[in-house]
């Protein structure tokens, strides 16, 4: 009896370990937060630079040889509005792979599309806007799945933004200022 | 008794399945596999199963991908403003349970003849509502529209607004209905193109055999381009009696393309699975008129062109008139456009200053080839006609208004007279963006 009590004892330790490997393995990744904080980091130098870089010093305000758009395709030297780059970015992510997903939204959008819609969103777009300098992070379930969803500023960089959103006919907010929040970036991972 | 009855049963079993084997797996024709008449824009290729389906075991994604394969080009000209890859945050999953944009095939469901529209559009027409619903807010002049009304001709278009956007709209306020200078620029992209080096054989004793056709070939645009007989008539350095589609092609390849790509030609191109016979007028879907004495003329280069003179004149509308008998085609020669064109084969007025059919439905096109701007005939006579919107930047444009051209083109009663008259119907889209100024 002892014995089929130690092997049974046996076997199951073996069972629980191996499923403890398991599921060790399943943990070993990098953390969702780290995970969008670190596509953030290069979201956001990829669009600070194209909007200092690019369009600051190329278009109107500066060499004047592009010309920024919203509908940059119907001129010979077109460029994308530092906005529409960031969003032709994430659709091109979105063929590429669906590990994650971003967007471009505000609770002050010029496309009312780009406002935040679900709970999360709104909640985080502004928790960003009240704190500056401060992150958002939480998850929601969207479409039966799980996501982990940070949420970002997105600040003026550059007096041309400020600008631009405080002129737009269809800009809900006109007080913009350089280094304010004008809205936020939300990263969400599938879980 | 039972015996001869189960004998029966099994005799039927095995020649059923026997038929229908050959007819999945061996046979050219799969009427039998069916589930319903494909769209218009199908219809003439719904036998060459496999250009879509082309799994047996795929999803959603293999048609997907059958759809994006022939129609991503056009799409990305259009600038398309919904494109799926615009749908596939997840923020977007509440939206895509009532319409899955993601697919083509949630609103272009194929073989549901009897419910599809225009566009071969097979949703109700209030499908922008779903995502739009609050637009009344934003545009105190969409409040009270009718919620089936945003995409009426001349508003907007699902996928191709760029003669419909706004600020398009707004520079071009103002214009005169018919410009001064209402004029075409001429076509000089297939001379650019042609050959310089004609090193095929010139079957000199088959210009003795027919001096009347060689008379005929060296007083128009090839001979005089200095291109020999056997440029066309041969493959392979051996005569070739009737030149087809691939002889013209290896000089005229985007003309060629852009046959293919269009109505006229799509049986013959090769991205079907099966390249099909040439279309005849009967092989056309039901609801276009044809002349009886035409519904036999297969399409190719030469039904329009004719060999030997190969008269692009000729071609733009004499021989679309060949063919095409409903009420807009039948409308033309007393048409304005109809009497500026016999008046420019007449020569009473400079070339380009004439409307033929070719000019709306082929119309040129200016491209970049390198450094050089050229300008080409495009062939694919559905090229602007998906929507018909897609005719004002490229066509209408080019000698009126853009007010008088979305109102004219969205005025069906002007469309079927071709356009005899002024539009009797207003868009009011441009007096409203006028406002938001």
């Amino acid at each position: 009896m002892k014995k089929i009590t130690l092997v049974t004892a046996l076997l199951l330790s073996s069972i629980l370990g191996l499923t403890a490997c398991g599921s060790k393995e399943e943990t070993v990744g990098i953390e969702p937060k780290l995970y969008t904080d670190s596509l953030f980091a290069v979201m956001k130098a990829d669009r600070t630079n194209y909007t200092k870089l690019i369009i600051q010093r190329l278009g109107p305000n500066g060499a004047g040889v592009i010309k920024p758009d919203e509908k940059w395709q119907d001129h010979d030297n077109g460029a994308l509005l530092p906005a529409q780059m960031f969003r032709a970015g994430a659709e091109a992510v979105s063929e590429m792979t669906d590990d994650f997903t971003y967007s471009l939204q505000s609770i002050w959008p010029i496309n009312s599309q780009n406002k935040p819609k679900t709970p999360m969103e709104k909640e985080g777009l502004q928790y960003i806007a009240d704190n500056p300098g401060e992150n958002f992070y939480g998850t929601e379930e969207l479409g039966g799945k799980k996501y982990f969803t940070g949420v970002y500023a997105d600040v003026a960089v550059a007096q041309a933004c400020v600008t631009c959103h405080n002129e737009h006919k269809d800009s809900p907010r006109t007080d913009f200022k350089l280094g304010e929040v004008m809205g936020g970036v939300v990263i969400r991972v599938p879980l | 008794m039972k015996k001869i009855i189960w004998g029966v049963w099994i005799l039927l079993t095995f020649l059923l399945a026997g038929y229908f084997g050959y007819k999945m797996f061996l046979a050219n024709n799969k009427t039998e596999f069916l589930i319903g008449d494909a769209t218009h824009g199908h219809h003439q290729i719904e036998l060459a199963c496999e250009t879509c389906h082309t799994d047996a075991f795929g999803g959603g994604e293999v048609l997907q991908n059958a759809c994006v394969d022939c129609h991503k080009d056009d799409l990305n000209e259009s600038q398309d403003s919904h494109p799926a890859k615009k749908f596939t945050d997840p923020r977007n999953a509440d939206l895509l349970e009532t319409l899955d944009a993601r697919y083509c095939v949630s609103c272009h469901t194929e073989h549901q003849k009897e419910q599809t529209r225009e566009m071969g559009v097979t949703l109700p027409g209030d499908y922008c509502y779903h995502c739009h619903v609050d637009i009344g807010d934003e545009r105190p002049s969409h409040k009270d529209l009718a919620f089936d009304s945003c995409a009426t001709a001349g508003c907007h278009n699902y996928h191709d607004n760029r003669a419909l956007y706004e600020s398009f709209l707004t520079q071009h306020v103002d214009k005169e209905w018919l410009s001064d200078n209402a004029r075409i620029k001429e076509a000089d992209f297939a001379t650019w193109l042609s050959p310089t080096d004609n090193k095929q054989s010139a079957f000199k004793e088959k210009i003795q055999a027919h001096p009347d056709i060689a008379s005929e070939h060296f007083s128009h645009a090839h001979g005089k381009a200095g291109i020999s007989c056997g440029a066309c008539h041969s493959q392979e350095q051996e005569w070739l009696d009737k030149p087809g589609l691939a002889q013209c092609a290896s000089c005229h390849e985007n003309e060629s393309q852009g046959f293919v790509e269009g109505k006229h030609g799509m049986r013959q191109s090769e991205k079907l699975s099966k390249v099909l016979s040439p279309l005849t007028p009967a092989d056309a879907a039901p609801g276009l008129a044809f002349h009886q004495s035409a519904m036999n003329i297969e399409q190719g280069c030469n039904a329009c062109h004719s060999s030997h003179s190969f008269d692009t004149k000729k071609a733009a509308a004499e021989s679309c008139l060949v063919c095409h008998a409903d009420e807009h085609s039948m409308a033309f020669d007393t048409s304005p456009h109809g009497v500026l064109w016999e008046k420019e084969l007449a020569g009473d007025i400079a070339p380009g200053e004439g409307v033929s059919c070719a000019t709306c439905h082929m119309p040129r096109v200016e491209v970049k080839e390198g450094e050089k701007v050229v300008m080409r005939v495009e062939h694919n006579q559905n090229w602007n006609l998906r929507p018909n919107e897609k005719m004002i930047r490229p066509v209408c444009m080019s000698c009126h208004s853009l007010a008088f051209s979305i109102d004219a083109l969205a005025d069906k009663k002007l469309i079927r007279n071709n356009f005899n008259g002024k539009p009797e119907v207003h868009i009011e889209s441009m007096d409203w963006a006028i406002k938001r100024k």
